[in-house]
């Protein structure tokens, strides 16, 4: 597997010159932490979120230019938009993983009904992954793929968080 | 004689394979040691001739397969310097073992308040079954702590020790390379009446190994990172202390009658082996002891100083202060593994690029999560070495290095 599949340039470049890289006074933002286990690599995400939108986002902790990119690019494709454009976002890039991780594990949690396959759920079919689709060279590094999804969980849950507090 | 990697190299034949146009280059033997054929071939024989339950059957193969299950307990009761081969417990691997001095010695001797001391340099394996312990009998732990040098810091032992009624401590770090002075830390052990496990994972596959002369009470091995097949490993303790503790395991094979209302423990070892064991696997482990001591354990580790001097020296002039390997500065004075930092570059990504040219080294915490929060790092990169391994591996993780920064910078 050539190994430009996986790191592509953007990738580096985002590895390199990560956007968005901080902290913010919390509270008022949404403070949330994630863990991978197998590599301890860490990430914590800050979100300011006002009138159903995400204003803000800033993310610190540490890991492998998988995860540092791809955490990179969601905050640079997240931050202005609101939470339901922020959830299917989510889904498309969790359904770009998502056949892998499922065959992986069989993570109930890696797609919704009819996402299984890879493809995106109907209303989110306009969804622009853009820079983000440099990543799809993950899936073939099956052991990385948590990696790159790691932030997007902790979103997730910091989204989770957020609406029902 | 002195140790021939060339000729040592054509006994393993996953070595002969090619990654691209370049040879396997296998740097990982501290995570587990390749196998050579005189092991594979023994299983396989095994198998082809005389497999049947040990310890059971009067027909000839089975009456075959206890001698060979025995015999290798034989070989590494001998092996590791043991009084008596009922000392040597077959166990799946040195977690088991541990597992089984916590929860068979453990629950008998501790209780709420009592303090287990252990090293700030333990693997899981030595720390979550006291971590269980502290949760269920209320124990404390306490840990000796290791100094910017690597070395473990004993300068407040004494006041460590007090109401400790066991220390355990690895024989050797699997992140660090340490091998600290465990029989010092035994004979204060003892001192004040407590009792002391060494874990021997990645000591035995590297050193002649004297239980007697080591100090300890407990020491425990594993098969697979000594050529080994996976699957099994030793516990060995001392034969008093194993009379006097429970079975660890209940089932076939650790009973002597078993009545409605209770049962009879069998002698050692077999009271702590219930179920049927490994057999084969405990042939793979007896045709790997033969192995080593072919070679011999004192060059076996003569071999791990020169090239892990090699190791250092050049890798320090090729790659400056790019490069940072933890662990002690004397070869001399640790083992042949080598943890590293390199420009920055994450240790997955470094293993992964490295794992393009063909060489396979190690990424992550080691199971020794404690220990890495020590050094301030969420992981590390790891060389380590054995038999096998010689210059031209030293050499070719180096240019992958190189190749790393390349693509990275």
């Amino acid at each position: 597997m050539p190994l430009e599949d996986l790191y592509r340039e953007i990738i580096l470049d985002h590895y390199r010159s990560p956007r968005n890289r901080g902290e913010l006074p919390s509270p008022p933002a949404h403070r949330v932490e994630g863990y991978n286990p197998l590599c301890g690599d860490e990430v914590v995400v800050f979100l300011d979120v006002e009138a159903g939108r995400v204003t803000d986002l800033r993310w610190a902790g540490q890991g492998c230019s998988i995860s540092q990119s791809s955490t990179s690019m969601m905050s640079a494709v997240i931050k202005g938009k609101t939470l339901a454009e922020s959830r299917a976002v989510i889904r498309a890039f969790k359904g770009l993983m998502s056949i892998h991780e499922h065959h992986l594990d069989g993570d109930p949690d890696s797609g919704d009904p009819g996402n299984g396959d890879g493809e995106m759920a109907a209303t989110d079919a306009e969804v622009k992954l853009g820079d983000l689709e440099a990543l799809q060279g993950v899936v073939k590094f099956p052991v990385r793929i948590k990696c790159a999804t790691l932030s997007w969980n902790t979103l997730q849950q910091g989204l989770d968080e957020v609406a029902t507090s | 004689m002195a140790l021939d990697t060339a000729v040592v190299k054509k006994d393993f034949p996953i070595l002969h394979q090619q990654v691209g146009e370049r040879p396997l280059v296998f740097l990982d033997s501290a995570a587990s040691s390749q196998k050579p054929q005189a092991v594979l071939d023994a299983m396989q024989h095994y198998y082809e001739t005389t497999h049947a339950n040990v310890h059971r059957g009067v027909y000839a193969i089975a009456e075959r397969a206890t001698a060979m299950f025995e015999e290798a307990r034989t070989k590494a009761a001998s092996f590791i310097g043991a009084q008596a081969s009922r000392e040597v417990l077959f166990t799946k691997n040195v977690t088991e073992g541990i597992n089984l001095v916590a929860n068979s010695w453990g629950r008998s001797n501790l209780g709420p308040g009592d303090v287990v001391l252990l090293t700030e340099i333990e693997h899981h394996a030595n720390l979550v079954p006291w971590l269980m312990l502290k949760d269920q009998l209320g124990i404390e732990l306490r840990y000796i702590p290791v100094g910017d040098d690597s070395q473990l810091d004993l300068t407040d032992l004494d006041r460590l020790l007090d109401g400790v009624k066991l220390v355990g401590v690895t024989a050797l770090s699997n992140v660090l390379g340490t091998i600290p002075p465990v029989r010092r830390i035994a004979d204060a052990a003892h001192a004040v009446g407590a009792v002391c496990l060494a874990d021997g994972a990645q000591y035995t596959p590297h050193m002649a190994t004297d239980v007697v002369e080591l100090g300890v009470d407990f020491f425990g091995f594993t098969a697979h990172k000594m050529l080994g097949p996976t699957g099994i490993g030793v516990l060995w303790g001392r034969e008093e202390l194993l009379e006097a503790m429970p079975p660890f395991l209940g089932g076939g094979e650790m009973i002597r009658d078993v009545r409605p209302d209770g049962f009879t423990p069998n002698e050692l070892p077999w009271k702590f082996e219930a179920g049927t064991p490994p057999i084969a696997e405990a042939v793979g482990l007896g045709a790997a002891i033969d192995y080593l001591e072919a070679l011999g354990m004192d060059e076996v580790r003569r071999h791990e100083v020169e090239l892990t001097t090699y190791a250092l020296t050049t890798l320090a002039e090729r790659h400056g202060d790019d490069l940072t390997i933890y662990g002690p500065a004397e070869a001399s004075e640790r083992g042949g593994v080598l943890s590293f930092a390199y420009k920055g570059v994450h240790p997955h990504d470094l293993s992964q690029v490295l794992d393009q040219w063909g060489v396979c080294v190690r990424a992550g915490h080691h199971c020794a999560k404690p220990l890495m929060r020590r050094l301030g790092v969420g992981a590390t990169a790891r060389a380590s070495f054995y038999v096998y391994n010689d210059e031209s591996d030293v050499d070719a993780l180096s240019e992958a290095l190189t190749k790393t920064s390349d693509f990275f910078f």
